[in-house]
């Protein structure tokens, strides 16, 4: 191990830890505020609306980010139509592309698990908003979605260190994020064991962080599910 | 349909290569993933710990990273310590076998905790009972743990199975010619990028939805004699 080499490139590794968070981080907001209405839509009892939402998390939960980003990297400059609009500055853009990759990607989990919990609802809870009059909207935003939300915590948890950890993809595609510059400093190099090392040891620092932070959300949002 | 201009061949011929390695690697996971678990249940403290800290920190490291450091760090790792066992020559260490271990030994990490969670569900008095009898500690492993372990383990290692199969699509960005790479040079060759990882996608799905249904055979198969839930 020579640690002048990772002395020496340690503004690289930043920026790449910041390239990293601010990616992961937009795609889970966007995922997240798609994931809402995409989920209750999810539990839908009419197949035209939980059908072509089914078939979008279907899609995306059954192929490899991987090639969901090489479909939109690579694959949209294929269309005349998509080179010549409005759109063409930014889909050429390697981080666009990883942003919409990624937000698509963690809304379509992000969606099932609320859905999930949404379906796992106390049958007395609802009963009893409707007993006491409540119309369906107004059920959905008091009653079924803070519960919801909140039993899906654990799983959203997760979700959110998979995309942590499928952001690192970002790098095939020229984007210098924390795995990007890795790569960089072992082709300078030829030091894989400093490079990648480096990299991973950021990238367990960042688990552990998010591993914490949800277990304090847990804490203070599940206060009402402890055993007494 | 899809147009693959006579790509079709070359793209089944890299599904192949991405089955093999999917099965084998699931294989090598398994088997790492039921040692794993008996490490972190045993009264053994260093087993325990060396369990503990492959599980954690694996499972904290990104499939991606781990891939480049197993691919260049054990290029670099067999080049060290081959001329001191006596090979002279430059050893290029198949990627193959690379990619397969690489994505063996990750899913092992999680395959470990899968099984330490079944392995804790069976009843300790059926455990207790087979020792009574008699039994060593491997009979009481094989005839009476793992058939009523694997019953409890079938929902966590389906799920294993379908992340495994779609991180095989990373060894192509260390130039495994697996489907993803297939696609990625005939998608440049025709100009027709989108057509070809579409249709990746569309390959992905495929396996995806067969493994669905075979999980839920082996589910239903492993759940006889207990009542539906």
């Amino acid at each position: 191990m020579s640690f002048e080499i990772i002395a020496e490139n340690l503004d690289l590794y930043l920026e790449g830890l910041w390239t990293t968070t601010w990616l992961v981080t937009s795609a889970l907001l966007i995922g997240l505020i798609m994931a809402v209405p995409l989920s209750v839509g999810r539990t839908a009892k009419q197949p035209w609306i939980w059908g072509p939402i089914w078939a979008f998390t279907y899609f995306f939960r059954g192929t490899p980010l991987l090639v969901q980003l090489f479909l939109i990297y690579y694959g949209s400059g294929q269309f005349e139509a998509v080179r010549t609009s409005f759109l063409w500055p930014i889909l050429r853009e390697a981080w666009a592309c990883a942003l919409i990759a990624f937000s698509l990607n963690t809304a379509a989990y992000t969606t099932e698990i609320f859905a999930g919990a949404i379906r796992s609802t106390n049958r007395g809870e609802i009963e009893a908003a409707i007993a006491c009059g409540m119309s369906p909207l107004v059920r959905l935003r008091r009653i079924i979605l803070p519960s919801a939300l909140r039993r899906a915590l654990p799983a959203y948890g997760n979700e959110v260190i998979f995309m942590l950890h499928g952001s690192a993809v970002a790098s095939v595609v020229t984007i210098v994020d924390l795995t990007g510059a890795a790569r960089i400093v072992n082709s300078r190099f030829y030091s894989p064991y400093e490079a990648f090392l480096t990299a991973a040891a950021f990238y367990l620092v960042l688990t552990f962080l998010i591993v914490f932070a949800f277990r304090q959300w847990e804490k203070r949002w599940h206060a009402h599910l402890k055993e007494r | 349909m899809l147009n693959l201009h006579g790509y079709g061949p070359s793209l089944l011929e890299g599904t192949w290569l991405t089955i093999q390695i999917s099965l084998l690697s699931l294989a090598l996971a398994g088997a790492l993933g039921i040692i794993t678990a008996l490490a972190k249940i045993s009264a053994f403290a260093p087993a325990k710990a060396v369990a503990t800290v492959y599980t954690t920190v694996i499972r904290g490291i990104p499939d991606l990273l781990l891939m480049l450091i197993i691919f260049f760090g054990g290029q670099k790792l067999v080049n060290w310590g081959a001329p001191k066992l006596g090979y002279t020559d430059y050893i290029d260490v198949n990627p193959f076998v690379a990619g397969v271990i690489t994505i063996g030994f990750i899913f092992g990490a999680y395959m470990g905790e899968t099984f330490r969670g079944a392995i804790l569900a069976v009843p300790k008095g059926q455990l207790d009972a087979g020792r009574a009898f008699g039994m060593r500690p491997g009979q009481v492993f094989w005839r009476i743990l793992f058939p009523q372990m694997v019953r409890h383990a079938i929902p966590g290692f389906g799920n294993n199975w379908l992340v495994l199969l779609k991180t095989t699509a990373l060894v192509s960005v260390v130039g495994l010619q697996d489907l993803v790479y297939k696609a990625g040079v005939a998608g440049r060759s025709v100009r027709e990028p989108f057509t070809f990882f579409f249709a990746v996608a569309l390959i992905y799905l495929v396996l995806t939805t067969i493994s669905i249904l075979a999980l839920q055979w082996a589910e239903k198969r492993y759940s006889v004699g207990f009542e539906a839930r």
